[in-house]
């Protein structure tokens, strides 16, 4: 038996004959019928993913929000009650510690949602700059999320959840019961398509996760795992830290700079990101095709003339486009719309060309 | 259960003694998940038992295919172009990959029964 961690739901996977992988210190299931079918599931119906790994700390007391401004590169005090926002932790080099989600409950109650392998890193990071003497509890052991998208989670999740479910607009959020459980259901995802995240207490896990597969049964909802959950977010170019981002790369190099509100006032890597916004970054995350049947991996080389100018930092067969899609480091001279590089795989130089992003967008979004 | 009349190797692939036919098995096929591309060799291509000879890539990873034993290529599987998820649907049939002359028989000494094959994977759960 492995040492990883357990969702509440590891023995309901397995019965429905989930392949479990170890994924940042956890055994998640990976695929259940298939990913190429999970993925079509998400895109034209609807996908239930267990992704309880993800952590959660509440953080309360008056001053819980000049905590999370100090540390985090989105202004949060653009919130109101009820509402979510996708944010980043950032090193003082404007490097990324984390990227997560910051859900404020009340002007002094908020709940950060962060990424499985980054847990105990974030929470002693959050809690060494706790100079504001801000109450911060992990609550990830106790919590389990679903995670239901697709275009018909909605009418799904209706018919078992008495809440005006379509009033909740994307990034909003609101408490609610699922069956006995309190609940968050966030319309939030990690897909590109309309959906739901409900957080829970562990003991409801499997009630609610079969209440959801029954009700979803009809409409075509699949239960779908992490290997769904990674071309999914690849189409919709959403980023993966560890693979897209790390404490080695800038906000602005992974093209995050959209979520660093420079104007908020003071942020552990502020002054980092001022200057390289000034000067620009040299390199530059972009989304790519392959142009031959090849399909790029995480860290193969990205080559100009033979020149290692670079490397592949996600890459997968786009299940939706049927092309073999990527993302990768480029000098940002070479970052253009139509630019063709190479990617270097098994002593091969594979040609490449830089495309617009996302490579899926839903319709009507 | 893997089919009787083949010879396994250790890295998943299959061997017909008869004619030189080799492909990966089922389970192989069935840890790799859907099949979206496989690269192979050239016909005339000679390679040592152990050797790389191809390719294969799946929505979720890329897996080498090793020779399970010497010899020289003389087809490949064309089909598998246009339709490489018949390595999913028929691993030891229609998903066969290359034939090859083999140039010691002796080397399939070194291969497992289908019964030795089985008990192997088993092993391995």
């Amino acid at each position: 038996m492995s040492d990883n961690k357990r969702t509440a739901l590891y023995e309901t996977h397995k019965r429905l004959k989930a392949r479990l992988i170890p994924f940042g210190g956890w055994d998640m299931p990976v695929e259940y019928s298939g990913i190429a079918r999970e993925h079509a599931a998400v895109r034209t119906a609807a996908g239930l993913f267990d992704v309880s790994h993800m952590g959660e700390f509440e953080l309360r007391g008056p001053q819980a929000l000049e905590l999370i401004q100090s540390v985090t590169t989105n202004d949060a005090s653009r919130l109101v009650d009820g509402q979510a926002q996708y944010s980043a932790l950032t090193y003082p080099e404007g490097t990324v510690v984390d990227d997560l989600l910051v859900y404020r409950h009340s002007a002094d109650h908020y709940m950060l949602v962060v990424n499985a392998s980054n847990i105990d890193k974030d929470f002693e990071w959050i809690r060494s700059h706790n100079r504001f003497n801000a109450e911060i509890e992990n609550i990830s052991d106790r919590i389990t999320l679903l995670s239901v998208q697709g275009p018909k989670s909605l009418e799904v999740l209706r018919s078992i959840i008495k809440l005006p479910l379509a009033d909740i607009p994307y990034y909003h959020f609101r408490r609610g019961k699922v069956l006995e459980a309190d609940a968050i259901l966030s319309r939030t995802g990690y897909t590109g398509e309309d959906g739901f995240e409900i957080y829970f207490s562990t003991e409801f896990s499997e009630s609610i996760w079969n209440a959801i597969l029954d009700a979803g049964n009809s409409a075509g909802l699949l239960p779908a795992g992490l290997g769904a959950r990674n071309t999914l977010r690849l189409e919709a170019k959403l980023l993966l830290y560890g693979n897209d981002m790390d404490q080695t790369t800038t906000m602005l190099e992974a093209g995050l700079g959209w979520i660093v509100k420079l104007d908020k006032g003071e942020f552990i890597g502020r002054d980092a990101l001022a200057k390289e916004k000034q000067s620009g970054p040299k390199r530059k995350l972009v989304g790519f095709e392959m142009l031959g049947r090849e399909i790029a991996r995480d860290h193969y080389p990205a080559c100009i003339d033979g020149i290692e100018v670079g490397h592949v930092t996600s890459g997968s067969p786009s299940i939706t486009l049927k092309k073999n899609i990527g993302l990768a480091y480029l000098p940002v001279q070479h970052t253009g719309a139509g630019t063709k590089f190479q990617v270097s795989m098994r002593g091969r130089f594979c040609d490449a060309q830089v495309v617009p992003t996302p490579f899926y967008k839903r319709k009507g979004n | 259960m893997s089919p009787d009349e083949l010879l396994y190797s250790k890295e998943h692939e299959w061997l017909r003694t008869g004619d030189g036919v080799i492909g990966i098995t089922h389970h192989a096929q069935d840890e790799l998940g859907e099949v979206v591309y496989v690269e192979l060799p050239k016909v005339g291509d000679k390679f040592d038992s152990g050797d790389t000879f191809g390719t294969v890539e799946s929505v979720k990873a890329v897996s080498e295919l090793f020779m399970p034993v010497s010899g020289e290529v003389v087809a490949i599987n064309e089909g598998l172009t246009d339709a490489p998820e018949s390595v999913n649907q028929d691993p030891y049939g229609k998903g066969w990959m290359i034939r090859i002359k083999v140039r010691d028989t002796a080397e399939t000494g070194q291969l497992m029964s289908a019964k030795a094959y089985d008990a192997y994977v088993a092993e391995k759960e």
